[in-house]
C-alpha cells in the first residue's frame, strides 16, 4: 500500500546516491517538483532514465546529480538544444556524463519488458543504424519463424517517479491525457513515487484514465503545480514561455547556477 | 502572391500527402507541412504523433509532440509502447514525415551528432521515433534545407536508414517499408533513382537553377532527364500556411 508522504520525505527515503532513477513524462505531466527535490537533497552519481530528457533533466545534469543518462531524444521541445546536457557531454562539466542511447521504440519495449518482469524486450528496430554501438541491443532469432529481431535489455530502475492529476487517501492514482510511458516506468521500478496535483476523498471516473492502484506503488506525495513548466491536463497549461527562457538561462554556467540557487536550492518547498 | 523558399518547401512537402493517408508526424517542419495538407487538399489525413495521439486535429500548430491540444482533438490517445508496437511496427502507417540534420545520397539520416560520437562538435537531440519510423512506415518523406553541410558524402552518424548502402540493403536488414520516397528541400525535390536508389534531383522550385542545387549537395548530384519545376504555391496554399500558428503566436497576434 502506498504511503502518503511529503515530497521531501519521499525523495529522502526512496532516492539514494548512485541509484538508477526514471522521472518519466512525455511533454505532459513531467515531474519537475520531484526533480527539484533531488537537486535540493544533492543526490550524486545517479543514472537517469527517460525517453525524452528535457528541461528538468538539463537541470539535474547541470546541478551535478547525474553520472549516466539512458535516453532516446534529448532536447528542449520546440526550442532547441539542452545546453547543460550538451556541456556535460561535450566538455564533461560539471561531471562527465556517460550516455546509453536508444530509439523511442527501443526504450518503450525495454520499459514494457521491465514492467512484465521479463529480461528483455523485442522489436523490429535499430537494424542498419549506428545506435547499437551505443546501447544495449543484441540480435536474436525468432524461434518460430527465424526472423532476426532486436532485443533490448529490460529497464529496471531502482526508483520510478511520475506526476499525475490526483490520488485518493489510499494512494490510488488517476492520470489522464497523454500518458506516455508512465505506467510501464512505475511498474518496471523497484520503488515508485507518484507526485499529484491533489489528494482527494474520492476519485471520480474520467474516460480513458490510467489507474495506478495504491498497492502497486511505494509512496504518493502531494505536489500542486509539480509539473510546471510542463502541463497537467485539466489543471494547467504548458508554460511555453519558460521553455523559451530556459534556452538563455541554460547557455551560461553562471546564469544557470544563479537560477538553480534562486529557484531550487533556496526556494521554499 | 510572392513566397519565401521556406514556404515553398512546406507547400511542396504538404502536396506529397494524399487525402486519407495515415501519417506519423515529426515535430517542426514535418508537422507544419502535414497540418497544411489537412487544411488544404487532404482534410481526412490522419495525423499520428509519437506521444500516442491518433487522429489529432489541432487548430493551432503544436509546439511539441505532446501538446494538450493533440490529446483533446485526437480520436484516441494511447501509451508510447502501444503507438510504436501496435501502430507503427505493425505496418499500419502510410507515410512517415521526418526532419534530420544530415542526409547522404541514399537517404540515410543523421539526427544524433555532428563530429565524433564521443567528442561531438554538436550534440543533437538524438533519434527519438525516427529510426523505426524510417524502418516501418510504408513510405517516408524527409524535409531538410539543402546545403553542403546537410547533404553530405558521409554521415557523421547513421540514426535512421533510408536505402542503406544501396539496392538490397533494406531487404537484407529486414526493413519492411519502402524507404525514403522524397526529400523536399528549399531548392527542390529529390527522389531515389529506381535503379541505384540514389537521391536524384527530380524537381527544382521556381527561380532555382540546377547548378544551385548541385552546389548545395555534398555528393555529385544526379539530375533526372525529365527534371520538372515545382508549381508555385497557390494563393490558397499560402493563405492556409500563413494561418498556421502555434497557440502562443496566435495569442501574441491578438
Amino acid at each position: 500500500m502506498a504511503r502518503i508522504v511529503t515530497l521531501e520525505e519521499g525523495i529522502a527515503e526512496l532516492v539514494s546516491d548512485g541509484d538508477t532513477v526514471a522521472l518519466e513524462g512525455f511533454t505532459h505531466l513531467i515531474p519537475h517538483a520531484a526533480g527539484h527535490e533531488i537537486i535540493r537533497q544533492r543526490r550524486r552519481g545517479l543514472t537517469l532514465i527517460r525517453l525524452t530528457p528535457d528541461v528538468i533533466y538539463d537541470q539535474l545534469i547541470g546541478a551535478g546529480c547525474a553520472a549516466r543518462l539512458v535516453f532516446s531524444w534529448g532536447g528542449n521541445p520546440g526550442v532547441g538544444s539542452l545546453h547543460r546536457l550538451r556541456e556535460a557531454v561535450e566538455h564533461g562539466w560539471p561531471e562527465p556524463l556517460e550516455l546509453e542511447e536508444h530509439s523511442h521504440a527501443g526504450m518503450a519495449a525495454a520499459y514494457a519488458a521491465g514492467a512484465a518482469d521479463l529480461p528483455f524486450g523485442v522489436l523490429r528496430g535499430y537494424a542498419g543504424t549506428d545506435l547499437p554501438a551505443h546501447t544495449m541491443v543484441r540480435w536474436i532469432e525468432c524461434p518460430f519463424t527465424g526472423e532476426r529481431l532486436a532485443a533490448v535489455r529490460a529497464l529496471r530502475p531502482d526508483v520510478g517517479i511520475v506526476h499525475a492529476q490526483r490520488a485518493d487517501r489510499e494512494g490510488n492514482v488517476q492520470l489522464w491525457g497523454i500518458s506516455g510511458v508512465q505506467k510501464e516506468a512505475v511498474l518496471a521500478s523497484a520503488r515508485s513515487l507518484v507526485t499529484v496535483e491533489e489528494i482527494v476523498d474520492e476519485l471520480e471516473p474520467v474516460p480513458g484514465a490510467v489507474i495506478l492502484p495504491g498497492w502497486a506503488l511505494t509512496a504518493v506525495a502531494a505536489a500542486p503545480g509539480g509539473a510546471h513548466p510542463s502541463y497537467v491536463h485539466g489543471y494547467y497549461e504548458r508554460d511555453n514561455g519558460f521553455y523559451v527562457r530556459w534556452d538563455a538561462i541554460s547557455r551560461d554556467r553562471e546564469a544557470f547556477g544563479e537560477w538553480i540557487r534562486e529557484h531550487v536550492l533556496e526556494a521554499a518547498r | 502572391m510572392s513566397h519565401t523558399s521556406e514556404e515553398m518547401m512546406a507547400v511542396a512537402a504538404a502536396r506529397r500527402l494524399h487525402d486519407g493517408d495515415v501519417c506519423f508526424v515529426g515535430i517542426g517542419l514535418p508537422s507544419k507541412a502535414a497540418n497544411l495538407a489537412r487544411a488544404t487538399h487532404a482534410p481526412r489525413c490522419v495525423l499520428i504523433y509519437e506521444s500516442g495521439t491518433i487522429g489529432a486535429k489541432p487548430l493551432n500548430l503544436p509546439l511539441s509532440i505532446g501538446d494538450g491540444e493533440l490529446a483533446e482533438t485526437a480520436d484516441a490517445v494511447v501509451g508510447v509502447p502501444e503507438i510504436f508496437a501496435y501502430w507503427l511496427q505493425a505496418g499500419r502507417i502510410d507515410v512517415g514525415f521526418l526532419g534530420a540534420a544530415q542526409t547522404d545520397r541514399h537517404g540515410n539520416l543523421n539526427s544524433t551528432v555532428i563530429g565524433d560520437y564521443d567528442h561531438p562538435r554538436v550534440r543533437l537531440p538524438g533519434g527519438g521515433g525516427a529510426p523505426e519510423i524510417a524502418a516501418s512506415c510504408k513510405q517516408t518523406l524527409v524535409i531538410l534545407k539543402q546545403s553542403p553541410r546537410t547533404f553530405v558524402e558521409r554521415l557523421d552518424f547513421r540514426t535512421s536508414v533510408g536505402f542503406g548502402d544501396g539496392p538490397g540493403s533494406r531487404e537484407r536488414l529486414g526493413l519492411r517499408g519502402r524507404g525514403i520516397t522524397a526529400v523536399i528541400t528549399d531548392l527542390g525535390e529529390l527522389e531515389p533513382d529506381p535503379e541505384t536508389l540514389e537521391l536524384t534531383l527530380a524537381r527544382v522550385h521556381p527561380g532555382v537553377g540546377v547548378e544551385q542545387a548541385v552546389a548545395a549537395t555534398g555528393w555529385p548530384l544526379a539530375v533526372r532527364d525529365d527534371l520538372e519545376e515545382s508549381a508555385r504555391p497557390t494563393g490558397r496554399e499560402l493563405k492556409a500556411l500563413r494561418a498556421l500558428r502555434t497557440a502562443d503566436e496566435r495569442e501574441r497576434a491578438g
